[in-house]
Order: structure tokens, then C-alpha cells, then sequence
């Protein structure tokens, strides 16, 4: 059994759930993370799911993880678990490497059956031996066993009993880390509200899970987690996709454009669709559409019509959009397309994480066709990030790629509600009507942000014509003339520089004085974050900056950078934006740590990359 | 928003100033006088119409309307008209394809759209060739056609528009040829009216690249012994003097001379575009024109539920039974939540 410890203070956990799909371990999970939310500390979550819809029960390639880390300075779900839950043998044998040397492992000992263990691949009947765990820190739990007994009234069948098994866990979970399961309970109440049966069998089990623990608790070190003080308001929990729905949304309130989402579903990019199909209740209309191609030009019609129009994506789809960007790019409508990144090429690997779209964001059409790329840096950042893309979208009238990635548009964070006026208001260039009396041109631009007007169909009397042929620079008509041309590629190009007059500007963080600094962009936000903080603290100065406006980069990027003497940009693909960056700091050595397996970086990974370079 | 007051318009109203740039004699130029002439009949005014092409020849056309208009990219035109009126059900919105831009790379967009029963209007140019592309065969070439891209002659069958419309489900089908004015814009008429996806195939003659393709049923001389006339409640009769008509012949249709072999006016048979049924109306829209002749006017013509105006019903009804007055309303009402004081 478990060595007897002291309470441990620390100032953030890992909890690791893992079994299979139907075990309920997202939603062990979420209650755990969000119990602890409600009491201020920061939370992030990552599932790890497999590609298979259903595979078999119990297999290795059924395997689901999700993962939570609670407490103060969390800006990741953690490298690895303090506490890892199994459900099974195999979500044992999987989840192991993802434990931390001193880790704790809870287990259903119940589920080491013959039949559990062979599908599982063990050669031998003893997994704990076999895995080479420290039996000291393993708590074999008779998680059925317990379940059948406490509900051995409840009048359920057994298929039925097991489903709870999930709630055993979350409460012995919750008595390690001193949480009350009377906070768990009031969600539950919430979630089964029309199924009493459901949530008494639930609380009787959650019960049991805490007695469970508080009664074997000799053998168990308990951890009280120091709780961060968070900004006050209004909190609830978010994914990166519906973060990035919402963002939307409010520009729509903003703007006062209604909002039109063209769509088709691609993993891991389905969920906004879902997300904005459901929000019918607050008048947005979300279509799926026949293909990938038809999803953004419904939208770019919509546009044309004076909609806040998106598509959504992930990078196959991006692909096939690349001549309707082009279109978008040509006639000069607001368009935001969302690519939710995942491993390629091709089909690549479809539920992992990457950041290998940046090159195809900025240059994949044809022509000279410049628009706008960010990226978000965390599943609440999306909602910001969704919200800047419709803005300089709408402001600028020029289609805007917004890149997210699966790490964290599947993964969660606690998300404070804006309050009404925390955002402010979105001024589309619409064509106002005395404009269109004074004598109105289709490619009269703005002077300051080189924008052209918005002139909505339904308005008398600027009937217009537009398209993906070249134009005259103020009539719309169709010109092939050469110098017309340059001229229009010219404004386009400025128009898209011209963003970078409303971009925050460049302000390292951690140690900015460093001569070293440590530079990112979108999703690896948290992981970079982490490791640069650690580094400081080990002696290592190192500045950090996280990129969110690509294209264009804040207006004193460059310039910023220069001053150091080492840069180092740590990326999820081979070096996409070191390489932009590259071009234009010819000249300049840029160092490069990159990592390309379909997972986040661990904060490891980059503090020893940084620490290799410094020696150097 | 729209007008209420209904003001008369006159075909000029729908012209803009640019000259089309079709090849002297092409068959786009009738059209699109026609469709001017169709608009002004409608009465939409031109701030309500909004035309979108894809690529080809036929898809310049929006260049030439004074109205609002977009000219996108090859084969794309009815999705991006399914966003302009699934956006704005109350605009009046025109597609115009050719045969390639509309059935080859658009033809995903266009069996979709027809599925869904959006409420445009969407014209096919079928000159049976690419022009643009200066002669290769397209998907509505016959087999053996010879051109620049089939040298030897295509080995491969055609679409018949009709066939594909109705295999998508559609519910207005109607065909014309360009020289034929009166038919091209009462067929316009009638399409814009019927509420849906309606698709209208007007037969055009490329004169550079398939000139006189149509020639076997469109040449004056052929014209009434080779097509028939269809409107919904009249008898099927053709020929010069309306001699002949189309009877039951088993399963099939037959044409007949009236009076002769003992068929009489009232065997002739009567038109019903307005039928769900659809196995009448297809025989009709497949009659090529050799043995049987090729249908004009409105073929199929039945109502049932529209999808951009489904949308905007269920959006709305939603939206109100609801009641959210914002996002952050939504959440708080839906979402779990908690205070950080």
C-alpha cells in the first residue's frame, strides 16, 4: 500500500483520467476542474482521444485520457500526472508514461480479469508487476465490487450500476485533494435534473468513492492545493471551439452584422458548427453545407450580403477553400476563416495537434493574394482571437485566417464572462448614405485603413458588381490594363499592412532585459509561458513573447527582436515561423526547437532545448 | 428593405452601360436582353436582384446587369447564391452557369442546391462545348463529339440537364433555346416566380466553337415539327398547325397526328406541371428531339417547402421561443456558472 505522508501543499496538481470511451472520464474530469474553478483556482484540460469512433471495449486503441491541472499558474494541463486514474488494465498500461516519477495511481482492481488483461496484451497476470510500478504507490481500488455494494438497493442492473463507476473515482479524487463532494453533487443535481434516479445513484456512489478514500486514508498522502486569486466575475468553463463560437458572436452583437456560419464537418474543427448551430436561439444561421468548397462560399455570398460570414476548418479544408480566399481577397469582402489545425500532410493525423498550417494560411493560394492571419494562444484566447478576426475582418474588408489548433480547441479553461462593456463596439465599412449621394465607387477606399465600402444588395442605388476578375481601381469595371493592376495588388497589400495600426504592440514578458528570448505563437502559448518562468527561476534569463498577429506582425516586432542576442522560437512543426521571421530578419540567426509528434510540447522539452542553446 | 409600393420598371432599368463582349452572334446576347425584359416584367427592382455566375462565357453576364451582382469562380455560382439568399431571403437571386461551370466542376453545388430547394433561379447555358476555354467538349456533349480535347470523339455519355435536376429532386424544371424570345422569357418569368430552386435550361449556340449544334430542332424550318410547347393545362400539340399531339403509348408517349389512325383530340394529352408525380413530366423533359420533339417551356413547376425561407423560420422561431437577449444572457441562462468576488 501507499506510503504514509504528510498533507502536501503545492500550488497546482496534474489528475489524469484514463479508460475507455464509455468509461465517463471527460466528465470526471470537468466536475473535478470545475469544482475547483469555483473556488478561484486556475484550470486547464486536455483530452487525448483516439481517432476510432468505437473501439473495442477494453482494447489499447480504445484508450481515452483526459487530463486536468487545477491550482495557481496553470497556463497547461501539465507534462505529466501527480495522480493517475485507470480504469482498466489498458488505460493503465497506456497512461503510465504520462505519471510523474512519484506519481499516485488509483485502479479499478476489479478490472484485472483474464479477459481485461489479454486484450490489454499483458503477458502475465499481475499488471502492477508487470508495469514495474512501486506497489507503494499504486491504490488498487475494488472499484465494482464497491459500486455493486452501494447500489446494491438502488434496483439498477449492473450495466446500469456501471455507468457510475466514473463518480467513484471523482470521489475519491475529490477526498484526496480535500475537495467537498457537496459541490460535485450540486452539479450533478443540475446535469440529471430530469432523471432523480440517475443522480441519487450517482451521490450514493460519489459518497462512497469519499468515504472510500477518508477511510483508507493512513495510506494515502492528501494534498491541499494553494488556490490563485482570479479576477472577479462571472466564470464558467470553456473548449477552444466554443470559445471560438461565442468570440464570433459577440462581434456579430458588436458589429450589428447578423452572423452566418458556411460549414462542413472536419475534425477537430466540427465542434463550432455545433456550437453555432445551436445558437439558432440567438438568431445565427449556421449551415452545413455539401462540401468544404461550399461552405466558404456560402459564406462569402452571405458576406456580399452583409453578413458577418465565417467557415470553419481544419487543414485539408483549408486546402480546398483556397481559391474562394482568393475570390474573398479579389472582390474585398469580410470573411474570417477558422482552421483548427491538426497533423498532416493529407489526412495526416486527424484528432492530433500541429502547427504545421502557418505556410498555407499566409501563402497557400494563388497570385498575390495577401490577407490576414492570426492565431490563439489558449481555449479562452479563441473567444478574443475569434472576436479580433471579425473585427479587422469587418473594419478592413479583407478575408481573415484564424488559426487555432486541437490542443486547445479541445481543451478547457475557466472563462471569465465579458461584462457588456468590456469589448468594444465594431464599426464595419458600410456604405453610409451620404457617401452613396456624394457619388460613390465600388473601390473608393478608406484613407486611412485603405478599406472599401461595404454596399449591401437591398440598398437603392448602389447596385455594384463584383468578382474574381481584375478591376479598375474605383469603378469596379473589368480592366486588364498592366498598370491598374500593379496599383490594385499595391493597395491590397497595403490594406492588409495597414492592420497592423489597430495590433498591440511587441512587450516581452518574464525577463525582458535577457539577452535571450524565447519566442511562439499561437496554441503553444502555455507550454512556452511555463517553461520560460522555470528557466528564470533556475538562473536562466530569458525573455518570452507569444505571437498572435502573424500577418501582419505588430508593428514593432522586428525591431524588438533585434535587440536580443539569441532567439530562440520553439514551434510544432519544422520551422514554419522561425522561417517567416527569418525573412524578414535576413541576417539574423534564428534558433529553432520543434517537435512534430501530434502532441503539445511538454514544458521539459523547450526549458532543455533553451538551456542547450544558452550553453552553446 | 423592399419597396412595398409596386412601381413598374422597364427593361433598360436592368441594362447597364458596359457593352457585352460576347462574340458577334453569340447566343448570350439574346438572352440577355430577354432576361432584362423578364426583370422588368417581374417588377423586382434592381436593388432587390442580385445575379451570380461562375466561370465561362455566360457567367460575364452580371457585368452587364444593372443590378447587384458577383461574378465568382468556376463552378461555384450556386453556392455562393445559396449563401447571398439563405443570408437575405427577401433579395431576388439569379445563378448563371454554363454547361461546364454549372455541371461539370459545379456539379456537386448544383444537385445540392437544387436538393435543398433554394429559392434561386438558376439559368443553365448549354452550348453543349467550352468556350471560354476555346473548344473542348463538356459534360452535355453528345458521344463522338470531336473537339480540340476529343480529337478522336468523346467516349462517354452526356448529362441531360432534366435528368440530373429531377435525380436531385427538383421541383421547376423548363427548357428554351436562345432564338426563341417569347419562350426564354415567359420560362424566366415563370421561374422566378415559383418559389424554390428553379432550373432553366436555355439551349445556346456558340457560333465559334459548335455552330448549329441546336440546328436539327432550332432552325426555323425544323422548329415546329421538332419541339412542342408545353404549358400546364394545355394540350401537348405541335407541328405548323398544331396538327400533331402526344398520346399514352403503353408506358411511353407517342406523337400522333390528330385525325389520323383513328386518334382524335381527345387522346392527346393534357399538361400537368403542377403533378408531384414526376414519371410524366420526365418522358417529356427527355424527348431529344428526333423521334420525339424536344419539350420547351415549363416542364415541372411544383411547390413544397423552401429551404432559405425553412432556415429563416426556424431561426426565428427558435430565437423567439428562446427569448436570449445576448450572448452573455445565453450563458447565463444555459451554462454553469460561478462568482469569483
Amino acid at each position: 500500500m501507499l506510503q504514509e505522508t504528510n498533507v502536501k501543499a503545492i500550488d497546482k496538481v496534474v489528475v489524469r483520467f484514463a479508460g475507455d470511451s464509455g468509461d465517463g472520464m471527460q466528465l470526471a474530469g470537468n466536475l473535478f476542474s470545475n469544482i475547483s474553478a469555483e473556488i478561484g483556482d486556475e484550470i486547464s484540460t486536455f483530452p487525448d482521444y483516439p481517432a476510432e469512433i468505437r473501439a473495442p471495449q477494453g482494447s489499447l486503441s480504445g484508450v481515452s485520457g483526459y487530463q486536468v491541472s487545477v491550482g495557481r499558474g496553470v497556463h497547461t494541463p501539465g507534462d505529466e500526472a501527480d495522480v493517475l486514474v485507470a480504469m482498466n488494465p489498458a488505460a493503465l498500461k497506456t497512461n503510465l508514461r504520462y505519471l510523474k516519477r512519484d506519481g499516485i495511481v488509483i485502479c479499478d482492481v476489479d478490472s484485472f480479469t483474464p479477459a481485461n488483461l489479454k486484450k490489454a496484451e499483458y503477458k502475465t497476470d499481475d499488471p502492477v508487476k508487470e508495469l514495474g510500478i512501486d506497489p507503494r504507490r499504486i491504490l488498487l481500488v475494488p472499484m465494482t465490487t464497491l459500486l455493486k455494494n452501494t447500489l446494491a438497493d438502488s434496483g439498477l442492473d449492473q450495466k446500469a450500476m456501471m455507468k457510475s463507476k466514473n463518480m467513484l473515482a471523482l470521489g475519491i479524487i475529490c477526498w484526496l485533494f480535500g475537495r467537498p463532494v457537496e459541490n460535485v453533487l450540486r452539479k450533478l443535481k443540475t446535469k440529471f435534473a430530469k432523471k432523480p434516479a440517475v443522480y441519487e445513484a450517482n451521490a450514493k456512489v460519489l459518497h462512497a468513492g469519499w468515504d472510500y478514500g477518508h477511510n483508507t486514508h493512513s495510506s494515502l498522502p492528501v494534498y491541499r492545493i494553494d488556490t490563485a486569486a482570479s479576477k472577479p466575475g462571472i466564470y464558467t468553463d470553456v473548449t477552444g471551439n466554443t470559445a471560438t463560437a461565442w468570440g464570433l458572436i459577440l462581434a456579430s452583437e458588436k458589429s450589428g452584422r447578423p452572423l452566418f456560419l458556411g460549414s462542413y464537418p472536419i475534425t477537430p474543427a466540427t465542434d463550432i458548427l455545433h456550437e453555432l448551430a445551436k445558437r439558432k436561439d440567438l438568431g445565427v444561421k449556421a449551415l452545413q453545407m455539401e462540401d468544404e468548397i461550399a461552405g466558404i462560399c456560402s459564406a462569402i455570398g452571405a458576406s456580399y450580403a452583409g453578413h458577418l460570414a465565417v467557415t470553419s476548418t481544419s487543414g485539408p479544408g483549408l486546402a480546398l477553400k483556397s481559391e474562394a480566399l482568393g475570390l474573398a481577397v479579389m472582390a474585398e469582402l469580410p470573411l474570417v476563416a477558422v482552421d483548427v489545425q491538426r497533423g498532416g500532410p493529407s489526412t495526416g493525423l486527424p484528432t492530433k495537434t500541429e502547427q504545421t498550417d502557418l505556410m498555407q494560411a499566409l501563402y497557400g493560394r494563388n497570385g498575390e493574394s495577401p490577407l490576414c492571419v492570426l492565431a490563439a494562444v489558449s481555449p479562452t484566447d479563441c473567444f478574443h482571437m475569434a472576436f479580433e478576426a471579425a473585427r479587422i475582418a469587418m473594419e478592413y474588408m479583407t478575408p481573415v485566417i484564424l488559426l487555432t489548433d486541437a490542443y486547445i480547441a479541445n481543451g478547457s479553461s475557466a472563462w471569465r464572462i465579458p461584462e457588456p462593456g468590456d469589448y468594444p463596439e465594431i464599426h464595419p465599412h458600410v456604405l453610409p448614405k451620404d457617401r452613396l449621394e456624394a457619388g460613390w465607387k465600388p473601390y473608393d477606399r478608406d484613407e486611412d485603413t485603405l478599406a472599401r465600402f461595404w454596399a449591401i444588395p437591398g440598398t437603392e442605388g448602389a447596385m455594384h458588381r463584383v468578382g474574381g476578375l481584375e478591376k479598375d481601381n474605383v469603378t469596379s469595371v473589368i480592366s486588364t490594363d498592366g498598370a491598374n493592376h500593379e496599383l490594385m495588388v499595391k493597395k491590397r497589400r497595403e490594406k492588409i499592412a495597414r492592420i497592423a495600426d489597430t495590433v498591440p504592440e511587441v512587450v516581452p514578458m518574464c525577463n525582458a532585459d535577457a539577452d535571450t528570448i524565447l519566442i511562439g505563437w499561437g496554441g503553444t502559448y502555455g507550454h512556452l509561458l511555463t517553461a520560460a518562468t522555470q528557466l528564470n527561476e533556475m538562473g536562466h534569463p530569458v525573455a518570452f513573447w507569444q505571437f498572435r498577429y502573424i500577418n501582419p506582425m505588430p508593428k514593432n516586432a522586428i525591431e524588438v527582436l533585434s535587440r536580443y542576442k539569441r532567439i530562440i522560437v520553439a514551434e510544432l512543426n519544422t520551422g514554419m515561423f522561425a522561417d517567416y521571421l527569418q525573412m524578414h530578419m535576413p541576417g539574423k540567426e534564428i534558433l529553432r526547437i520543434n517537435k512534430i509528434e501530434g502532441q503539445p510540447f511538454l514544458v521539459k522539452e523547450i526549458v532543455d532545448g533553451v538551456i542547450k542553446f544558452m550553453e552553446d | 428593405m423592399e419597396n412595398t409600393e409596386k412601381k413598374a420598371f422597364i427593361p433598360s432599368d436592368f441594362k447597364n452601360s458596359q457593352n457585352a463582349r460576347w462574340c458577334p452572334g453569340c447566343g448570350d446576347h439574346a438572352i440577355l436582353n430577354v432576361l432584362h425584359k423578364a426583370m422588368a416584367e417581374l417588377g423586382v427592382p434592381p436593388h432587390m436582384t442580385a445575379v451570380i455566375s461562375g466561370i465561362g462565357c455566360s457567367s460575364r453576364l452580371p457585368y452587364y446587369m444593372n443590378t447587384y451582382g458577383m461574378h465568382t469562380i468556376h463552378g461555384r455560382a450556386a453556392a455562393i447564391a445559396t449563401g447571398v439568399k439563405t443570408a437575405n431571403p427577401e433579395l431576388t437571386v439569379w445563378q448563371i452557369s454554363g454547361d461546364g461551370d454549372g455541371l461539370a466542376i459545379g456539379g456537386n453545388h448544383f444537385i445540392h442546391s437544387v436538393r435543398r430547394n433554394v429559392n434561386i433561379n438558376i439559368l443553365i447555358l448549354n452550348n453543349k462545348i467550352y468556350g471560354l476555354t476555346k473548344g473542348q467538349y463538356s459534360p452535355t456533349s453528345e458521344r463522338g463529339t470531336v473537339s480540340k480535347s476529343s480529337p478522336y470523339g468523346t467516349v462517354e455519355d452526356p448529362f441531360i440537364p432534366a435528368e440530373l435536376c429531377f435525380g436531385a429532386r427538383g421541383n421547376f424544371f423548363a427548357r428554351s433555346f436562345d432564338m426563341a424570345l417569347d419562350i426564354t422569357k415567359e420560362v424566366m418569368v415563370a421561374a422566378a416566380r415559383h418559389q424554390g430552386a428553379s432550373v432553366v435550361e436555355i439551349l445556346q449556340n456558340c457560333v465559334i466553337f459548335n455552330d448549329g449544334i441546336h440546328a436539327y430542332f432550332a432552325d426555323k424550318e425544323k422548329r415546329a415539327d421538332h419541339t412542342i410547347f408545353l404549358r400546364h393545362g394545355e394540350k401537348m400539340l405541335f407541328g405548323k398547325n398544331k396538327e400533331k399531339g402526344l398520346v399514352q403509348d403503353g408506358f411511353g408517349l407517342k406523337a400522333v397526328t390528330v385525325g389520323e389512325d383513328g386518334y382524335t383530340i381527345d387522346d392527346v394529352l393534357v399538361h400537368d406541371a403542377h403533378a408531384k408525380e414526376i414519371y410524366l413530366q420526365q418522358q417529356l423533359a427527355l424527348m431529344d428531339g428526333h423521334d420525339l420533339p424536344l419539350a420547351l417551356g415549363v416542364i415541372r413547376d411544383y411547390d413544397t417547402l423552401v429551404y432559405d425561407q425553412e432556415v429563416q423560420r426556424q431561426t426565428d422561431d427558435i430565437h423567439q421561443k428562446k427569448g436570449f437577449t445576448s450572448l452573455r444572457d445565453m450563458i447565463l441562462r444555459t451554462h454553469e456558472t460561478w462568482e469569483i468576488k
